[in-house]
């Protein structure tokens, strides 16, 4: 990242712009059909993580895609586990805790286990937004070390 | 004997929901956090209250996953939670005294910034011990170990000054050490056995599963672990740093609480119940006892500062504690679960107090205070009642429960360890009177002529602990022969033999789900 966010160049901000949405849609798919193929929520919560570094990382830190999601990553991070657990407890009113309360559908479908794919989709939330903010707090070590040399050398 | 507990996912839920609730309303209600912490806290004190009420051993299934049958048995392939005399004591204790720490935190904290994460890490520390004393398998216990331990270490350096990382960050490294010995020891379990729920594998080591040294090579790893977290005398090298070092009604949290869940409850319960306890593991008890007694007394002479030398106190009282594990008799046990019960409430009284006086006077070094209790009585009061609690001064709980390690031992026939236990006391009523004549008599220091009391908030939570000491002294026939002693006979039945083995796998097994 260069100077104060500013981003790099045009041709990797337009690319970024363009598979931003590609990366997006993956994750959520890999986290949707958890259940049915390798993946899951952790995984696609990384690959979404993973798209807004790089969102980041192409307009700087402080405009973009990036900002509304840098801004709120707290709260997402905290809704996603509280959806977690809001799923989970919903199991009690059949009597169990994480008891699959919603219809089984038909097999090898989408909605074969929704129970899960709602599962799946908090843990995304969760990691989505713990891993970007674990990416801002190290850019943020960064910058604080680095601060006492920004006289000595060109940057 | 055993009944329905599909309630009990709610002691870990509760605390969980209203820790990232705080996180949620940071932008919304930021002054709400420390009244959800109160609030999460209490209904917890409802919960354990409830659940102390009950008898027998309640079981939950997560999902409902029960035990499966299995050739001519059955085993557990799901997530158990289970409540038995054992969690019911500790699960009563981290109600109490986190109910304590956060009305402490409403006004203590008030000043400082950062509040939502600090409520968020002291649930998740609430959590995750509720958690460890509930689960039903091993990995499990290990999960919430560590969700405990880490939002310990952030509690630690909650406060970002030199020190406080530095204590963290010793605290971090030494506390990692401690979770993966437990979870190579676990592993070794599971490459043994293919199982994990406590009551499969006590089950199937009692009928000799596990070969000798796998089985020696787990409880190895699993005593490195657990006197690790339990801060015992060569493995205490973290606490003294790390418990001064975190605000101070995390200090109450960690000192009156995690060394106790973490470390006694755990090592009770995977030792006792799990992996067997010999003879050869007795006297490693009473060695690490007998060490920490004495380690912890004398290294507490030499300090100044108010906090340390409670820190140094907390490896002392283990001490007693691992001291009366290493007794082959049901009153050992007993007597040991009565002291950790009581540690924690008049250690984590001290604590309070000490940021209590630490707020008054600015300093924590006893040499610089002096004469609070002409400005503040009800702090000194609070500071006094627990310092007799814990130099084991007659009506309060810590002279009963010394007195019980020190019948247990006799009755033993250990009269060495008795003599030594005997005389740590002693060293530890020498060190209290002279904490008391620093802080709180003798004469005021000038600088401390404006002091003013602090708010209720502050000092009757402290107040309420000494209280609670007091009761649980004079009324040690309820409390001693009813949630203490359902506790012990939890983990070792009364006279000879293991049948409280037996009766957990039966109550374990037995309550399948329709």
């Amino acid at each position: 990242m260069r100077e104060d966010g500013d981003g790099l160049s045009v041709i990797v901000q337009v690319v970024t712009r363009w598979i931003l949405v590609l990366i997006v849609v993956y994750g959520l798919a890999v986290a949707s059909f958890g259940h049915l193929t390798p993946g899951g929520g952790f995984a696609g919560g990384v690959v979404i993580a993973c798209g807004f570094v790089l969102a980041t990382l192409a307009f700087g830190g402080r405009s973009g895609p990036a900002r509304a999601f840098h801004r709120r990553v707290a709260q997402l991070e905290a809704a996603g586990a509280l959806a977690f657990l809001g799923v989970a407890a919903l199991g009690w009113t059949l009597g169990h805790f994480m008891q699959a309360w919603m219809p089984r559908g038909s097999g090898l479908t989408l909605a074969s286990a929704p129970f899960l794919v709602l599962l799946n989709l908090a843990i995304l939330l969760k990691v989505g937004a713990g891993l970007f903010a674990g990416f801002m707090v190290l850019v943020l070590f960064d910058r604080l070390t680095d601060a006492p040399r920004e006289g000595e050398g060109g940057a | 004997m055993t009944g329905m507990g599909s309630y009990l996912p709610l002691f870990v839920v509760l605390p969980l929901a209203a820790g990232f609730l705080c996180l949620l309303l940071k932008g919304v209600a930021p002054r709400a956090a420390p009244w959800l912490s109160v609030v999460s806290m209490l209904g917890l004190l409802a919960l354990a209250g409830s659940a102390v009420g009950g008898g027998g051993t309640e079981v939950a299934f997560a999902g409902g996953w029960g035990p499966r049958a299995f050739g001519d048995g059955a085993f557990v392939a799901g997530i158990a939670l289970v409540l038995d005399g054992l969690s019911r004591l500790f699960l009563l204790l981290v109600a109490l005294v986190g109910t304590a720490a956060a009305i402490y935190a409403l006004r203590y904290l008030a000043p400082e910034p950062g509040r939502p994460l600090y409520h968020l890490l002291f649930n998740l520390l609430v959590a995750g011990m509720n958690g460890a004393l509930l689960a039903g398998d091993l990995f499990n216990l290990y999960v919430f170990v560590e969700v405990a331990s880490l939002a310990s270490y952030g509690l630690v350096a909650y406060r970002p000054g030199g020190t406080e990382v530095e204590a963290a960050f010793k605290y971090l490294v030494l506390g990692t050490v401690a979770s993966t010995g437990i979870l190579l020891g676990i592993a070794t379990l599971y490459a043994a056995t293919g199982m994990l729920n406590m009551a499969d594998l006590a089950a199937a080591i009692a009928a000799g599963a596990v070969p000798r040294p796998a089985l020696a090579f787990a409880a190895g790893l699993f005593v490195l672990g657990f006197a690790t977290k339990t801060a015992a005398m060569p493995f205490h090298a973290w606490l003294p740093d790390a418990h001064p070092s975190a605000p101070a009604p995390i200090s109450a949290m960690l000192s009156g609480l995690l060394i106790k869940t973490l470390g006694i409850y755990a090592l009770v319960r995977v030792f006792f119940l799990v992996v067997g306890v010999d003879e050869r593991m007795r006297l490693l008890l009473t060695l690490l006892g007998c060490l920490s007694m004495w380690g912890g007394v004398l290294l507490a002479q030499a300090q100044d500062d108010l906090k340390r030398i409670l820190a140094f106190h907390s490896v002392s009282q283990m001490g007693y504690v691992l001291v009366a594990l290493g007794i082959d008799s049901w009153l050992g046990v007993a007597a040991a679960l009565f002291h950790a019960v009581n540690h924690g409430l008049f250690k984590s009284a001290l604590f309070l107090s000490a940021g209590s006086l630490e707020r008054l006077s600015g300093t924590r070094r006893l040499s610089e205070m002096g004469g609070i209790f002409q400005r503040a009585p009800a702090t000194a009061v609070g500071l006094v009642g627990s310092c007799l609690s814990i130099a084991g001064v007659p009506p309060f709980n810590g002279f009963w429960s010394k007195l019980l390690i020190l019948i247990a031992l006799v009755s033993a026939g250990q009269y060495l360890v008795a003599l030594l236990a005997a005389g740590a006391a002693l060293m530890t009523l020498v060190t209290f009177v002279k904490v008391q004549r620093k802080a709180v008599f003798g004469p005021l220091p000038a600088r401390l002529a404006a002091a003013r009391e602090l708010p209720a908030t502050m000092y009757l939570p402290v107040l309420a602990l000494v209280v609670l000491c007091l009761l649980s002294g004079l009324l040690w026939p309820v409390g001693v022969d009813g949630v203490v002693g359902a506790a012990a006979s939890a983990v070792r039945a009364p006279g000879e033999g293991g049948s409280a083995v037996e009766q957990y796998v039966e109550a374990v097994h037995g309550s399948r789900t329709p």
